[in-house]
């Protein structure tokens, strides 16, 4: 009998150990939250985390959405070839690239950058008793260390996806152009017919939540960790893991949410 | 009810503390007096840390009192609690620099910090640096170290810079968590030295925590023992080495035979 059963209480323990985290990260983002609106707001940590986030994410997102885009209209030419539909090409570009791979490319690549950051820099703050030397120089260390964060994340994300955007679609162009033969000028009214304003502000609000997500997860796991340099390094991984999984789970939630009949 | 001429500047009461079935601290009592410097000695284990970080707020107690000038820290509004916590200053053991940090802006936080909560001007972030330069000449450094980072520094300097952003908002109460570890017998006399002389000109009451026997007396006027989370001995730091308790002078000499039983994994 507890050789049925014993399965069944450990993914019960599973399932409680995931509504126990769910509920203590909607806590932490509350917490942190709740200090937007409660001054002092450190606009020198909100600066600082919004360049590192959103200008040194640019080039790694850059590329990856050039490639992305390349990928995808050789892939497509190849595809279509078989149906003689190679001219839909220019819109497959700019709908795969503005709705899916603009925001979750830049998400996974910005969660591994930037989110392994701050769970690696305020895990070590918290490990080296500088969270609490924060608290006994009378400074909240949510307020100061958190809530920046996510702000700068949050509004980060959307500005790093229309560079994305746009480099995504110039790699679909430039492949298409100067190896699959198309005429500059199709290609580019192909492209403007088919990109439509709701598609890139779905994007962006995709990116905006990413953001936000983001920076909460690396922010929580860090402002977590215990244990010293192995216990930040769980807190790393955990943080880029859990990043990557809610991003993919709200990519879904959103898609349906916005564009399901 | 006592007389407010009689009334510690902290008093503790009945304080515990568990982490799941480890009881760390059991049913502390202790009253440091305006003024006092108070040495808190223990084996590691005993709940010294945990003492210090329960009147700091860091931790939170299962239970007791926890009085400074008389108000009650655990019962009070947590504004209320804020407020009686910005009397004080803590220097950490490692000294807790914030890494990301200038040695000079992190002397220049506590600065602000401490300043921006007395409803007063908080002074700019230059002159909040030129301060800075001043405190660090007070515990012994040239100004032109605040341009270095905290990991530039040794761990004496390191120590001093962290003493400079503890006395920066002028505390009355001052925390010191073993501060004279991992430093060698000079330089932990060095800053013993600048710890007595900061409390003093600041009139402080302070508490430290130490293993350290030459740094508890330079450093205290009255001691007291932690061990298994209650306080076993209280006295003058001066009796330290010949305290009549056997526990205390056990530990107090670094002797491997007495009543204190050494609990090592086998």
């Amino acid at each position: 009998m507890n050789a049925v059963l014993n399965p069944i209480a450990a993914l019960g323990r599973a399932a409680l150990g995931l509504i126990k985290q769910a509920g203590a990260l909607a806590l932490f983002a509350l917490e942190a939250l709740s200090h937007l609106v409660r001054p002092p707001f450190y606009w020198r940590i909100f600066f600082s985390s919004l360049i590192e986030t959103g200008f040194f994410s640019l080039p790694v997102v850059a590329l990856t959405a050039l490639f992305s885009g390349a990928v995808i209209a050789l892939q497509s030419y190849v595809g279509f070839g078989q149906y003689h539909v190679q001219s839909a090409i220019a819109g497959i570009v700019v709908l795969a690239v503005t709705r899916e791979l603009g925001p979750v490319l830049a998400g996974l690549m910005v969660a591994g950058r930037v989110g392994a950051a701050m769970s690696a820099q305020i895990g070590t703050m918290r490990v080296t008793d500088q969270i609490d030397a924060l608290t006994t120089l009378s400074t909240n260390p949510m307020k100061y260390l958190v809530t920046p964060r996510l702000l700068a994340g949050t509004l980060a994300l959307p500005c790093l996806v229309l560079v994305a955007d746009i480099l995504g679609v110039m790699g679909g162009f430039t492949v298409s152009v100067a190896k699959l033969g198309f005429s500059p000028s199709t290609y580019i009214t192909a492209t403007l017919d088919s990109l439509k304003t709701m598609d890139v502000v779905v994007g962006l609000v995709k990116a905006a939540v990413f953001g936000f997500l983001i920076a909460l997860l690396g922010c929580y796991n860090g402002y977590n960790s215990r244990g010293g340099a192995e216990g930040v390094g769980s807190a790393t991984t955990a943080a880029v893991v859990g990043a990557s999984i809610l991003l993919l789970l709200f990519d879904y939630l959103l898609t349906d949410l916005f564009f399901s009949q | 009810m006592s007389t407010p001429q009689s009334t510690p500047k902290i008093r503790i009461r009945g304080l515990h503390k568990a982490f799941g079935s480890k009881i760390v601290l059991d049913g502390v009592d202790l009253d440091v007096e305006t003024g006092t410097s108070m040495v808190i000695i223990g084996g590691s284990g005993s709940g010294k840390s945990v003492l210090l970080r329960c009147i700091l707020g860091l931790i939170e107690p299962d239970a007791g009192t926890i009085e400074i000038d008389g108000e009650n820290l655990l019962t009070a509004s947590r504004s209320r609690q804020d407020a009686l916590r910005r009397q004080i200053g803590m220097l950490f053991q490692n000294a807790a620099l914030f890494d990301s940090m200038s040695v000079g802006e992190n002397v220049a936080f506590g600065i602000r910090a401490k300043h921006s909560d007395r409803n007063g001007a908080t002074p700019s972030r230059a002159q909040a640096l030129q301060m800075a330069g001043d405190l660090l000449k007070q515990v012994g450094l040239d100004p032109s170290v605040g341009d270095l980072s905290p990991s530039e520094l040794s761990g004496g300097m390191q120590k001093r810079v962290g003493l400079a952003r503890a006395i920066a908002g002028n505390p009355n109460i001052m925390f010191f968590d073993e501060p004279t570890t991992g430093l060698d017998p000079i330089m932990g006399a060095v800053i013993d030295g600048l710890i007595v002389d900061c409390v003093q000109k600041l009139g402080s009451t302070a508490i430290a925590i130490t293993h350290d026997m030459a740094s508890a007396q330079r450093i205290g006027n009255r001691a007291a023992m932690l061990y298994h989370g209650r306080l076993i001995w209280q006295g003058e730091a001066s009796e330290l080495m010949n305290s009549g308790n056997a526990m205390v002078d056990q530990f107090t000499h670094g002797r491997r035979e007495g009543p204190i039983t050494m609990e090592l994994r086998k």
